[in-house]
């Protein structure tokens, strides 16, 4: 297999995107919700906490689109703060979860041996431990910031991100083009970088896109154990969840975080395809 | 082959014995302990409590003593359940789990697989984008959301099904596609994109400008590779569903091993937790392990590298 | 496989299940059957009567076993029951109880005097480390045999006379020892099967376990399926035997009250654990018979952590109390038909209600934050309001999050925390603002007033007062009604004061009852013998 196949530096751009119009869509709805989550409660004329109590659950209305929650609260401003926090949380823990499941995975696959037998051991070790007890021992130890949410998902989402890479990283090794890489004496962080990295991405993508929204699930998770989003603060898994249980009597609290839940997650994949495309190390024709 | 799998067995003694000292102490860092009740105990009687399982020892002894007894496979009893061992307790447990966990785990293949290769197949038409938007459903409706909206359409509306329970063949099915749907859409994504590289790879386009029939590259050669990232997935994705999954076990009154699992943590039940811990230990080294024995099966190279 | 054909595979398969969904549901079956089917919250955590401390496990012993006097399901007055009669010394500290000469344990053995002693001394012994018992503590000597002070049981205030006749001696005259009697704590066990299972201070001993359990009450362990049914059958040596009109109970540990609704609605249940508030509207239109909102000797509340500022201050404490529009919360996030409370022990406990109230007076609250030097709010750091987590808990924080900014104009932090570490930072003190309950072990002010005792354990708000304290020995050691209830009323009025506890609204046990269930009568201790219930079936049925 000729070396020179593998695109080295892809061109991430407009110009780059222009062949995908779904991305193009994609992108410019997700963008939107990141605009109305940010500017959307600046001007609203509720807030996310005071509620008219004597209300309680209304249907949506002229006065409040969304409807109201149990506590009279004007759902499309909660479903709006939610927002901001549940794209926040979810983008910094999946990133934490790739940056450090991508690193791993990459070293243990490349060296194999005892330091991957190591690596992959301390895996299952962090697999095994009670994730509830380490959460209360987080919010006892470190207080109860933000930060330590992110830190608490990005811990266990890069586990199986790790395992993927490494299980990728093993088999691209043996293939022709990173065996004369090496045999041309390429050093290791190249071989990572140029010849690895990009044959990757695909599973990596794939994968990111699907934490994010396991990301946003487990911070609801997390709250109950008395971790992050405080009330009465919203994010979308606190709003969903509390729409779940009263799926049938107030439909409406399920219904409208669920969407900007969904579409968000819809954006994404789309991107996340496109990326792939775009990023294909052996350009792009379809198949 | 076998000597990765002696070489696997004999790493997991340490493994299981790291993962057992730091959830002892894990557990005995964390706030509140199992005799804190809504109602205050009196410091004399929680004192008499925490005698009666040797807690008022030192650690390290406490310590040495659970080693001592794992040693002879004795978990303990528990603390929340007087009159019960802890391996009386996950083994009550373990046949709801099980099935539900292997039914589900046939669904998401089912599903997901064949899902997968279809969308690769149609990339960027219509039938690409249909799967992947009901894959991305799946994800998207988490259980807690999917169990209550199924048991409205098919248990309060239509009737088809019982809305709790674990006795009829027809108890299992909501139960199960809920557990299963969601890891049909991960199997879903994750089939089709690694089916998407390979059918980009060179041997592929040779195999088929050769003439092959696509029918049969796309089946030996692609899935192969395909299925690579989809089987590192389902290592932890097995063991998960093995030991249960609180929420639907909660949602359908099922008597599986997640509630335990959950309720010993939130109970401070130290050897229960410890139990439940060592046993999902367990399986994720033996389903980890049993991964990598597949994929050094679909990729022959990797055997040899393995040494 | 084309859309048509999956479609005519959903509509055969349609067919099919609804063909099979006519069958008779469960309960249609088990009322034929004389079988109560139970929703009973979570799974009991043992059956032993001396390690029980739940709600639950009560439900299921109060089938099982039988203690020396019980308690009338209509009107909770004592009932004899193991015993059939008893005189009391003229001191009041000496118990004298006849045995029902009936009285007979599952296996057909006579219930015997020195049974009870055997219990009461397993219940005592430091050793079994149970944690409810305190409350045989009134017995002379008890205390000190429980804490290991005394090895001698003889020295503790039970003697038997002969097999049928039991001395119980208090160290002090207690007014409510007759109610405390009532409770499961002073519940025999058979030592004869204690015994065969092991050490009968061993907390795992599998004495409980169906076969081997030995009971004295109405029913019979039969079977125990964990996390799934505990089922108890009419147990034929009953000293009245006769009487019992159900043939078999089952208890389900269902945890999530949606899926009790579901289960209910389906027939899958007579009796349900509670039910889920956002459901009460759809029963209250549609099925108005099944739905019961009993009022229970509780009182959810805030308590005040005492010991710092700017909550060291009454006047702020009251502010706080005053800002509270508790008719909202009960009216709008409960809506089961609590009662909003003002004040701490729920209204007419044993014939007492607090002569004095707190008040809904946001005008007067702003008045006494001013004069406490924080006029509008100013200056007032930031408080937190710590709960555990649960969905009404966070509901009601909210609505008074939102009523203290609004009226006080203070700033309030919620922070709900996992079960066991809540009462880790309650026991620590860890808290300024903390959300509480308490329910009435009996039916009698003290156990309400006595939380607030230095002596108490279960006061984390770090208050006590010296007059509090008299008062309530007084009322302890009174015989006269109404000297306890006027002691009662100064140390109530004394506490809503001094508001190191802001009372929020009084229980209610919200049920899901089959129209058919009949012989359960609503009391504040949620307290039905199970030989009382039966089905009113077609034709005999009772108004």
């Amino acid at each position: 297999m000729p070396i020179d196949k593998v695109k080295a530096t892809p061109r991430l751009g407009w110009q780059s995107l222009r062949g995908h119009p779904t991305a193009l869509i994609a992108l410019a709805v997700f963008l939107l919700i990141v605009l109305l989550c940010l500017l959307g409660p600046l001007f609203a004329s509720q807030s996310f906490a005071d509620g008219d109590l004597s209300i309680g659950a209304t249907p949506p209305s002229a006065n409040h689109w969304f409807g109201t929650d149990t506590l009279g609260r004007d759902l499309w401003v909660r479903t709006l703060y939610g927002g901001r926090i549940s794209i926040a949380v979810g983008f910094a823990a999946s990133l934490v979860a790739l940056g450090v499941g991508l690193l791993y995975g990459m070293i243990a696959g490349y060296a194999g041996g005892r330091l991957d037998a190591w690596m992959m051991r301390f895996v299952d070790v962090l697999y095994a431990l009670p994730f509830i007890i380490i959460v209360i021992l987080l919010t006892v130890i470190l207080g109860r910031s933000l930060l330590l949410l992110f830190i608490a998902i990005g811990l266990v989402e890069w586990l199986t991100m790790a395992r993927i890479v490494r299980g990728e990283v093993r088999r691209l090794k043996q293939q022709a083009f990173v065996e004369a890489a090496r045999a041309c004496g390429a050093k290791v962080p190249r071989i990572f970088l140029r010849h690895l990295l990009p044959n990757l991405l695909a599973p990596v993508i794939v994968y990111t896109t699907l934490t994010i929204p396991a990301v946003m699930l487990l911070e609801s998770v997390l709250s109950f154990l008395g971790l992050g989003v405080q009330p009465p603060m919203s994010s979308w898994g606190s709003l969903i969840k509390e729409g779940a249980e009263r799926l049938d009597v107030y439909p409406w609290m399920l219904l409208f975080p669920a969407l900007f839940f969904a579409t968000t997650l819809l954006t994404l994949n789309f991107l996340g395809d496109a990326l792939r495309d775009i990023l294909d190390p052996r350009g792009n024709d379809g198949a | 082959m076998r000597q990765l799998l002696l070489r696997r067995l004999a790493q997991a003694i340490p493994t299981i014995w790291v993962i057992a000292t730091l959830t002892f102490v894990l557990l005995r860092l964390a706030p509140g302990g199992p005799f804190d009740e809504e109602v205050e105990v009196p410091d004399e009687i929680r004192a008499q409590m925490a005698a009666h399982y040797g807690l008022d020892q030192p650690l390290p002894l406490q310590y040495l003593r659970f080693l001592g007894n794992l040693l002879r496979g004795d978990l303990g009893p528990s603390f929340k359940y007087p009159g019960w061992n802890v391996h009386e307790l996950i083994a009550q447990g373990i046949p709801v789990s099980l099935e539900l966990g292997l039914l589900a785990m046939i669904v998401a293949f089912a599903l997901g697989i064949p899902a997968g290769i279809i969308a690769a197949l149609c990339h960027r038409r219509i039938g690409d984008s249909a799967v992947m938007l009901f894959a991305l459903l799946g994800i998207c409706l988490p259980s807690f959301v999917l169990a209550p909206l199924l048991l409205l359409v098919f248990s309060s509306w239509l009737g088809w099904f019982q809305p709790l329970g674990w006795s009829t063949a027809g108890d299992r099915v909501l139960p199960m596609l809920t557990l299963g749907l969601f890891y049909a859409a991960y199997i879903a994504r994750l089939s089709r994109s690694g089916m998407l590289e390979v059918l980009q790879q060179d041997y592929i386009r040779t195999a088929r400008a050769k003439g092959a029939s696509e029918h049969r590259v796309i089946l030996i050669h692609a899935t192969r590779t395909a299925l690579y990232p989809v089987v590192t997935f389902l290592g932890p994705a097995f063991a998960g569903v093995i030991s249960g999954s609180f929420v639907i076990e909660t949602i359908f009154f099922l008597p599986g091993l997640g509630t335990q699992f959950v309720n010993a943590a939130l109970n401070r039940d130290y050897t229960m937790v410890m139990g439940t811990v060592l046993f999902y230990a367990a399986l994720i080294l033996a389903f980890n392990l049993l991964a990598d024995l597949i994929q050094a099966w679909l990729q022959p190279k990797t055997r040899d590298a393995n040494r | 496989m084309s859309v048509r054909f999956l479609l005519t595979a959903l509509f055969a398969l349609c067919l099919l299940t609804s063909g099979c969904s006519q069958r008779e549901r469960p309960v249609d079956t088990a009322v034929r059957d004389g079988i109560l089917l139970v929703g009973n919250g979570t799974e009991p955590a043992t059956l032993d009567p001396h390690l029980a401390v739940g709600v639950t496990e009560h439900e299921i012993l109060r089938a099982l076993f039988e203690g020396l006097v019980t308690r009338d399901g209509r009107d909770l007055s004592v009932r004899p029951a193991v015993a059939q009669s008893w005189t009391i010394s003229d001191d009041g500290k000496i118990y004298t109880f006849t045995l029902d000469p009936n009285a007979r344990w599952s296996n057909g053995d006579p219930v015997t005097a020195s049974d009870f002693l055997f219990s009461f001394e397993r219940m005592l012994n430091p050793r079994l480390g149970s944690s409810y018992a305190k409350m045989l503590h009134p017995l002379a000597g008890a205390a000190a045999y429980n804490r290991g002070e005394n090895t001698d049981f003889s020295r503790v205030g039970v003697r038997v006379i002969d097999p049928l006749t039991l001395e119980l001696r208090l160290h002090k005259p207690l007014a409510y020892f007759l109610d405390l009697l009532a409770h499961g704590a002073w519940y025999p066990v058979h030592p004869p099967s204690v015994l065969a299972a092991g050490d009968r201070y061993d907390r795992l001993s599998r004495w409980t376990r169906p076969g081997k359990l030995v009971g004295n009450g109405p029913f019979q362990l039969s079977e125990w399926r964990l996390n799934a049914l505990v089922e108890v059958t009419r147990n034929p040596h009953f000293r009245e035997a006769e009487a019992t009109r159900l043939n078999a109970i089952r208890f389900f540990p269902i945890a999530s009250m949606d899926t009790e609704e579901r289960a209910f609605r389906s027939g899958f249940l007579h009796l349900t654990h509670t039910i889920p508030p956002h459901r009460i509207d759809w029963y209250q239109n549609n099925r108005a018979d099944a739905i019961h909102f009993d009022t229970y000797l509780g009182t959810y509340y805030y308590t005040l952590n005492v010991r710092q500022p700017p909550l060291n201050d009454p006047r702020v404490r009251r502010a706080l109390a005053m800002s509270i529009d508790r008719q909202a919360i009960v009216d709008t996030i409960l809506r089961a038909g609590q009662k909003p409370a003002f004040h701490f022990t729920p209204p007419m406990t044993a014939g007492y209600t607090s002569p004095y109230q707190q008040t809904f007076d946001p005008q007067g609250a702003r008045k006494l934050l001013a004069e406490a030097g924080f006029a509008n709010g100013t200056g007032f750091p930031e408080v937190e309001v710590l709960f555990n987590t649960s969905e009404s808990h966070r509901e009601i924080a909210v609505a008074i999050q939102q009523m203290w900014r609004r009226e006080l104009g203070i700033r309030v932090r919620l922070h709900n925390e996992e079960w066991k570490v809540y009462l880790d930072s309650r026991r620590a003190g860890r808290f300024e603002i903390l959300r509480a309950g308490w329910i009435g072990d009996y039916n009698d002010p003290s156990t309400f007033l006595e939380l607030f005792t230095r002596a108490s354990g279960n006061n984390p708000s770090g208050w006590s007062h010296d007059d509090y304290e008299k008062w309530l020995a007084a009322a302890r050691a009174s015989r006269d009604p109404d000297e306890r209830k006027l002691l009662f009323g100064k140390a109530e009025t004394l506490l809503l004061q001094e508001a190191p506890v802001i009372p929020l609204y009084f229980y209610v046990r919200s049920t899901l009852i089959d129209e058919r269930v009949r012989g359960r009568h609503p009391n504040v201790l949620d307290f039905h013998p199970w030989q009382a219930i039966y089905f009113a079936t077609e034709g005999s049925d009772e108004p």
